[in-house]
């Protein structure tokens, strides 16, 4: 049973690299049925849903980014046969699934306020001055349950009506500004461009003043690195690339 | 050994009523209570949703009343479902959803239902507000913590509405409430009765009429002061934002109005059992109460 | 001389809606007043409470719905707790306000608060006017 099971994998993995690379699609042993804007494609199994999309044909200008799971370019939402509730994923990290119906989020339609943080005194209202529909949120934990980043964001948005600079920044740290938990908000909130000010406001009046980026900042503002500046300004292309490639060999790795 | 409670702040509470939160967390550490904050806790709403096809609005109660389980489940307290609140108005919320959802099986199931990634609930806590709390361990309790004496001032409790209406919440007799005046008495200060101590401020009016809100102001105020007092004590930061920065209105709309003070009744107890001024936060009530008391020999 | 009120089938249909909102047994006021007198608000408003209730009775929707005072009732219950047939006026009020609420009609503007007065006004006034006042 188990060997079977292990086989099988091979067989998906396979046919994984045979759709990246292009090979002949009589390789391909397993197959799944998605669905784009409601019409179905044959897609090779274990692919993820970007790849799932672009081997329908579909080609991304939009909704596509570091294809990393880092930018929060290619929200998607779907639904899987047989279950009625509403998930969302970045298409580059998730997998396609058989009977998935797939829509993709290219932006969420969200103002971002303008303000200069250093003209903002750092009292909590001022969450509720350039978000004010911040008060209504109704707990309903949508947005927890939207966010591809599995942060708790009816925590951060909760604590923002509490004027918590420090739990905003902390909780929404690794948002990556997808956009999902603003789309299906029933209050209409735009909860990541809250955090950001959260985030802005706490490293500005929350936070210590951090002594190596003082050093630094005084560094560049000298011209410690100017001549080496120059010198990479000045290469060509393929000198270019050794230097890089030989600084990613070097880089520390934490 | 303290009185452990698990305790619902209120956003209001952590911004611009920080004063309220503070001179409350010191009286009940005189009063050998400890106020234990709800992790996590979400804001209540602030006004109950009274339709009857709206759960969404329950949601936010609902969820806080998770957590008091959870407290309960990690150990935080010790079998205690009493939910302290202090703001009149996450009070009457709470309060009213949780009764909700003990006389509605069906929305109580719907509810949970909808809030699959949470514990069930299943009508455990009892909301409270802190005046009961400190009813219940007795006036008398509260008379042997005073040492300073207030005996020259003259207050007049205001109730608003949220601790008194409508009836099935109500922490005292609706139409004639004395909780606040017995704790006055208890503090040694003089509680005068204001003929308008249960009318409603305006509430939420303030942000889009804040000179309809002026002219209750104007009265429940006024009505204090014509019957000798010298300061009003609240339990309501809405209602302590309106009767306080709203005399600013006021004074537009009537010349020869005078206001007085407005304090959290925590603060006065506070003063009477000498918690530190700076715990009291006098510095974050609009018209401010210092200099009365100090002409009263209260303050230095 | 007797002046007759026609009752339409839409007025009644209205009448049962806010019935089913509110869950109160609106026919039931005998149009005593006391909630009229009990009214903090009275000043601002143009429809007393009791008219409200007459109206709702009535079920004159457009002159319901078009009301400043559905919007200026603070709900502090005054006039439920003294009430002699026991109705809740301020659920009344709160249907009466769903019914605009719900066609996606917002009756305070949050964008057009004031910075000032955004940074003074305290957390529960904001919240407690979104949820009365917004949709």
């Amino acid at each position: 049973m188990e060997e079977k099971r292990r086989d099988l994998m091979e067989e998906i993995a396979e046919a994984n690299s045979s759709a990246s690379s292009g090979i002949d699609d009589k390789k391909i042993k397993h197959w799944i049925h998605i669905y784009v804007l409601g019409k179905q494609y044959k897609v090779p199994a274990s692919l993820t849903i970007m790849q799932a999309l672009e081997y329908a044909g579909y080609r991304f200008n939009k909704s596509v980014g570091c294809r990393a799971g880092f930018c929060g370019a290619c929200s998607t939402m779907y639904r899987v046969e047989g279950d009625y509730k509403i998930k969302t994923a970045l298409a580059c990290q998730t997998m396609a699934e058989d009977g998935m119906y797939l829509v993709q989020i290219p932006f969420s339609p969200a103002v971002k306020a303008k303000y200069d943080i250093n003209n903002e005194p750092y009292d909590g209202n001022v969450f509720l001055k350039y978000y004010p529909e911040l008060a209504r949120c109704v707990s309903c934990n949508t947005c927890t349950k939207t966010c591809p980043q599995d942060l708790q964001v009816m925590d951060y948005v909760q604590a923002a009506i509490k004027g918590d600079f420090q739990k905003v920044a902390e909780w929404s740290f690794d948002c990556i500004q997808c956009g999902l938990c603003a789309v299906r908000c029933p209050a209409e909130i735009v909860q990541y461009h809250a955090a950001q000010l959260g985030r802005r406001m706490y490293g500005k009046y929350g936070l210590s003043e951090e002594p190596n980026i003082v050093k630094r900042v005084e560094e560049i503002m000298s011209g410690k690195f100017e001549e080496e500046f120059k010198k990479v300004m000045s290469l060509q292309k393929d000198e270019l690339e050794k230097v890089y490639v030989k600084q990613q060999n070097e880089r520390e790795i934490y | 050994m303290a009185m452990k409670l698990p305790y619902y702040p209120g956003c209001t509470l952590k911004t611009k009523a920080k004063n309220f939160e503070t001179s409350t967390l010191a009286v009940a550490k005189e009063l050998d209570i400890e106020l234990v904050e709800l992790p996590k806790w979400n804001c209540c709403g602030a006004v109950s949703s009274i339709v009857t096809d709206d759960l969404m609005h329950q949601l936010a109660p609902a969820r806080n009343f998770v957590r008091v389980l959870e407290m309960n489940k990690s150990g935080i307290v010790d079998n205690e479902y009493r939910l302290v609140a202090l703001c009149s108005m996450c009070y009457n919320t709470l309060k009213r959803t949780n009764l909700l959802l003990k006389n509605d099986h069906e929305k109580l199931k719907t509810i949970n239902d909808f809030m699959y990634l949470e514990e069930d609930y299943n009508n455990e806590v009892e909301v409270v507000h802190f005046l009961e709390i400190l009813r219940d361990i007795g006036f008398d309790k509260v008379k042997e913590k005073v040492k300073v004496d207030l005996s020259s001032l003259k207050i007049a409790p205001y109730y608003g509405c949220l601790l008194l209406r409508p009836k099935e919440i109500a922490i005292d007799n609706t139409e004639d409430p004395r909780i606040e005046s017995d704790l006055l008495d208890s503090l040694g200060v003089k509680p005068i009765d204001n003929p308008f101590k249960k009318m409603c401020c305006g509430a939420h009016q303030t942000v889009q009429d804040k000179y309809a809100v002026a002219r209750n102001t104007y009265t429940i105020v006024s009505g204090a002061i014509k019957a000798g007092a010298e300061a009003i004590i609240t339990s309501c930061p809405l209602c302590a934002f309106n009767l306080d920065n709203r005399q600013r209105e006021a004074k537009e709309l009537y010349p020869d109005f005078e206001g007085v003070p407005i304090l959290y009744f925590t603060q006065v107890m506070g003063l009477a059992f000498g918690v530190p001024e700076e715990e009291l936060g006098f510095d974050l009530n609009y018209n401010d109460p210092r200099p009365l008391l100090r002409e009263k020999n209260i303050l230095k | 001389m007797s002046k007759t009120v026609e009752i339409t089938k839409e007025a009644d249909q209205f009448l049962k809606k806010i019935e089913e909102l509110s869950g109160e047994k609106i026919t039931s006021c005998i149009q005593c007043g006391i909630c009229s007198g009990s009214c903090p608000m009275i000043n601002e408003m143009d429809l007393t409470p009791a008219q409200s209730m007459s109206k709702t009775q009535l079920g004159q929707e457009e002159e319901l719905l078009d009301s400043k005072s559905i919007w200026i009732c603070a709900s502090c219950f005054n006039c439920k707790v003294r009430c002699p047939r026991d109705l809740d006026l301020a659920k009344v009020a709160e249907a009466l306000r769903q019914v605009v609420l719900r066609k996606a009609v917002d009756k305070i503007n949050i964008d057009a608060i004031s910075p000032e007065e955004m940074m003074e006004l305290p957390q529960i006034a904001l919240v407690a006017a979104c949820r009365r006042l917004t949709n």
